[in-house]
């Protein structure tokens, strides 16, 4: 804890310069700086940037990427762990600040926390620097005997020369290791002799979330410290037009009502209850601009038109589709929606900042410690040298605390006003609704054409919607203007999103249609809505030609075997080539997300047009697995967070504005509905995939092909609750 | 002028009568680990006990608190030792990101409280707490194991 209050060391100026480009540049998609390039050492405990040994043993693991639940400290622990041979019971975590990343010429590489790939993409770098540690502490100890290196062995955290039968520990010989030549070449383990890398281990940070004691940002609390609650145009894009804040201001507490922006206006005060209710008294008039008339209808009606669209960016495209539709003995087609929906992380955004003449600093629970603190340079009118931003445990993240930092601006904007002092900024779940950073709004035609053996010939997919990348970071459109992010799940080839089946004549294409609605990347990003699209229309396909729907998929899946793989083994424990019991019906899906192969095959019941999931099996073959039990968790958060998704989550829009503001209205599941979870962990080696996110987009399409089976009824447009499932 | 029992002791506070437990709580006593979620009583983040019953202190003014009513937080609910609760939970990990987890442990605490061997359908009915990182079936399964190891606490 200590850490995260310090003042950051003042940083030289030409580390801030290389850096600040890196920031602006590439804030949510990460760099590969290997360890090799570190600059000095910064503190003089640290045997190197990944790895402080205290003299008592005791030994801390710096964390680059964010925990927002997903386990992500406890697995990056235990890669560095693993190669540095210490003691398990003796490991601490900390974050080391974005400042602070800079100064080193980004020591740490890469601190955003998104797209599952906080093992995924920095696996290397992070063994690597616990292996570098340890060779340093066995050279320290060797030049203390006055053997040599190669002569010592270290083994949970103790260094031991078996020929003169001596041994000291970590702790020992650490600041003597600090001062050692980092080892030139490294060779880390080999898979097969891990031992802490695949274990089930208790997660580090577990105890402090079960007695009140682990501090989130939203609990920070500094001497003198102001609140402050915020109303924000409501209609994305729109401003401020007046605002009388007569009222409000007469409220105990108030010490002032500021605008924030050209569309916010905040009240601080003492304390943020006293901030809320006054911030309810404000008499507001917005200008809502020219969105001010946009509402679900419209944009289903304009998202409607891109399906017939001539243009369109393709994504994924063989043989003639076109021609293969067009002489196609039949020719099944389907229309898909999937709406706009919030991230409703548990804990609102929020942040503290303080602003003087020659500093500012922030703390917030951010995904993205180096995107915040882009956003803090640039709202506080400082250069990079006098900014930092300390990274705060996050109460959920899902994409909603990464790519934008929108709540850091408003902070920032307002500590400008009381110069010198601690401001917290929480937002109400209302305004964290109404600002959501929403699950992109897409539609989606599926046209088949089979011959008359009912073989699948060809297929073209049109999607027509919003585009998160066209929003939020337009440098990484392709040159044409194309979002590759779109194709998540449905791409040609690659490591990450490859496509599962094998067609012939195939044409994947996105009309891009992008309302004033700001989309954020939302857990699962666009493998959500493209596997609903596939997987069902997969399945449309197998009845309308009265197959199996497992047999038809996979005939399509010869050359995809790892696909195939985790579909035969969510089939095979489903029991799919045996009768379900009597009322139950079953469904299955499958897809390649963030690296990973995930499918989820569903048990359910529909009873007087109520559902119910009985039952979830889900595969996942990550490549390799860190810690089994908690993907096992997070495979089970999936389902949770798919299925909210899939049966309840709609933001719908009336002038301009989204309608839901709270868990009211915005329903999401609880323990009542939730389905036993048997997961299957099957990694195959060779790669390494994510697990915080493939899972979500399997459980919507095996839970709605599960629905079709029980009731006839095709569920095509999310969220189910707007279907009635009742037999006519 | 309020007055309150809080884990055993009397505190007395400034604050308007309408504030809401949960703020007085957060900001007057600095006891954080109560959350705010929703402040409409849809989440259970909030959730402390009164004289042993969960409540949902977002939606409870200081105004109808009184005095002689026991107030426990989650910082309070260790006796000495880990609640059974809170250690099924650290045994199990049921915690991912942890924020709704005080709410949950508190509804877990009070439902075993009231019924010290519940089936999974009465948790299933009972704890109504939203966990949007989806760690519901280790809390089921947390409730359980309290409940084996002597969850009344
Ligand atoms: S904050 Fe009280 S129920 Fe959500
Ligand atoms: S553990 Fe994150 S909301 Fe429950």
């Amino acid at each position: 804890m200590n850490k995260l209050f310090s003042q950051a060391p003042s940083p030289s100026r030409r580390g801030f310069l290389a850096g600040v480009a890196a920031v602006a540049g590439g804030a949510s998609f990460g760099f590969h700086i290997p360890f090799a390039d570190a600059a000095e050492p910064a503190f003089p405990d640290e045997v190197n940037a990944w790895v402080v040994v205290k003299p008592d043993d005791t030994v801390v693991i710096r964390i680059a990427r964010s925990e927002m639940g997903q386990g992500t400290l406890t697995g990056l622990a235990q890669m560095v762990a693993e190669e540095l041979e210490c003691d398990w019971s003796k490991v601490t975590t900390e974050y080391p600040t974005p400042g602070e990343n800079l100064k080193r010429k980004r020591v740490w590489g890469a601190m955003a926390t998104g797209g599952s790939r906080g093992i995924r993409e920095s696996h290397q770098y992070v063994r690597e620097g616990g292996a570098a540690a340890r060779e340093m502490l066995i050279a320290a100890a060797a030049k203390g005997w006055g053997v040599k290196p190669s002569e010592c062995k270290a083994e949970n955290s103790v260094i031991t020369h078996a020929a003169s039968g001596r041994s000291t520990t970590y702790g020992k010989v650490a600041a003597e290791a600090a001062k050692m030549e980092p080892p030139k070449e490294i060779r880390l383990k080999d898979p097969k002799d891990w031992g802490v890398i695949g274990k089930s281990l208790l997660r580090l940070d577990t105890k402090p979330k079960t007695d009140g004691s682990q501090v989130y940002g939203m609990d920070l609390s500094f001497p003198n410290m102001l609140n402050a609650a915020i109303k924000d145009c409501p209609v994305h894009g729109g401003t401020l037009k007046s605002v009388n804040s007569a009222d409000a201001e007469k409220e105990p507490g108030v010490r002032g009502v500021v605008r924030v922006g050209d569309s916010g206006v905040a009240v601080v005060a003492d304390t943020f209850w006293q901030a809320k209710l006054a911030a309810d008294l404000l008499e507001i008039e917005w200008d809502p601009g020219k969105n001010g008339e946009v509402s679900s209808a419209s944009l289903a009606e304009w998202l409607k038109e891109g399906l017939d669209a001539k243009e369109a960016f393709v994504g994924n495209k063989n043989g003639d589709a076109a021609k293969a539709l067009g002489s196609a003995a039949r020719v099944v087609e389907a229309t898909y929606s999937y709406p706009l929906q919030n991230h409703a992380c548990m804990e609102p955004m929020n942040a503290t900042a303080i602003w003087t003449e020659d500093r500012c600093e922030v703390w917030t629970p951010t995904q993205n410690g180096e995107g915040a603190l882009a956003a803090t340079i640039a709202a506080s009118g400082h250069d990079a040298s006098k900014c930092d931003v300390h990274k705060v445990h996050l109460g959920g993240g899902f994409g909603r605390r990464g790519a934008t930092h929108d709540w850091v601006t408003q902070v920032v904007e307002i500590a400008k006003k009381f110069p010198g002092r601690h401001v917290k900024l929480i937002w109400t779940r209302e305004e964290d609704m109404i600002h959501g950073r929403f699950h992109p709004i897409t539609q989606c035609r599926m046209r088949a054409a089979l011959n008359d053996k009912g073989e699948l010939t060809g297929m073209h997919m049109r999607i027509s919607g919003q585009s998160i990348v066209a929003a939020i970071v337009p440098g990484r459109l392709a040159e044409d203007g194309k979002d590759p992010f779109v194709f998540q799940g449905l791409m040609a080839s690659g490591k990450e999103f490859e496509i599962g089946y094998t067609i012939p004549n195939l044409l994947i294409d996105h009309a891009m249609r992008n309302p004033h609605l700001t989309p954020g990347f939302w857990r699962g990003v666009n493998t959500n809505p493209n596997a609903i699209y596939l997987e069902c229309f997969m399945d449309e396909l197998a009845h309308a030609t009265g197959q199996d729907p497992l047999a038809f998929r996979l005939k399509l899946m010869e050359n995809h075997p790892k696909h195939r793989a985790v579909l035969q083994a969510v089939a095979d424990k489903i029991g799919w080539d045996k009768p379900a019991p009597k009322g139950i019906y079953r469904g299955l899906a499958q897809v390649m997300g963030f690296g990973a192969y995930v499918a989820g095959a569903a048990e359910v019941s529909v009873t007087d047009g109520e559902l119910k999931v009985h039952r979830i099996v889900a595969a996942t073959d990550p490549g390799y697995a860190v810690n089994p039990q908690q993907i096992e968790a997070q495979v089970e958060g999936s389902f949770v967070y798919g299925l909210s998704a899939a049966l309840y989550g709609e933001m719908t829009v009336e002038k301009g504005r989204v309608v839901e503001e709270n868990f009211n209205t915005y329903r999401v599941m609880k323990l009542a509905e939730m389905p036993k979870v048997e997961s299957i962990l099957m990694p195959s080696g060779g790669f390494w995939g994510g697990v915080g996110e493939p899972t979500i987009a399997v459980a919507a399409p095996a839970v709605l092909n599960a629905v079709f089976a029980a009731t006839g009824k095709r569920v095509r447009n999310i969220p189910l609750k707007n279907t009635d499932l009742k037999q006519a | 002028m309020v007055r309150l029992n809080v884990n055993g002791q009397v505190r007395e506070i400034e604050a308007d009568p309408g504030t809401p437990l949960l703020w007085a709580l957060r900001e007057q006593l600095g006891l954080t680990g109560t959350k705010y979620g929703c402040g409409v009583a849809q989440c259970g983040a909030c959730t402390v006990h009164i004289d042993g019953a969960a409540v949902r202190a977002c939606v409870m003014p200081l105004a109808s608190v009184k005095e002689e009513q026991k107030i426990v937080t989650i910082e309070g609910l260790a006796n000495g030792k880990p609640h059974p609760v809170q250690k099924a939970w650290v045994d199990l990990d049921v915690p991912q990101c942890g924020f709704c987890q005080s709410g949950m442990i508190m509804a877990a605490a009070a439902l075993l409280k009231e019924n010290p061997n519940p089936t999974d359908e009465d948790i299933r009915s009972e704890i109504t707490n939203i966990c949007r990182c989806g760690t519901y079936n280790r809390v089921l399964a947390g409730i359980k194991k309290a409940a084996v190891e002597g969850g009344a606490g």
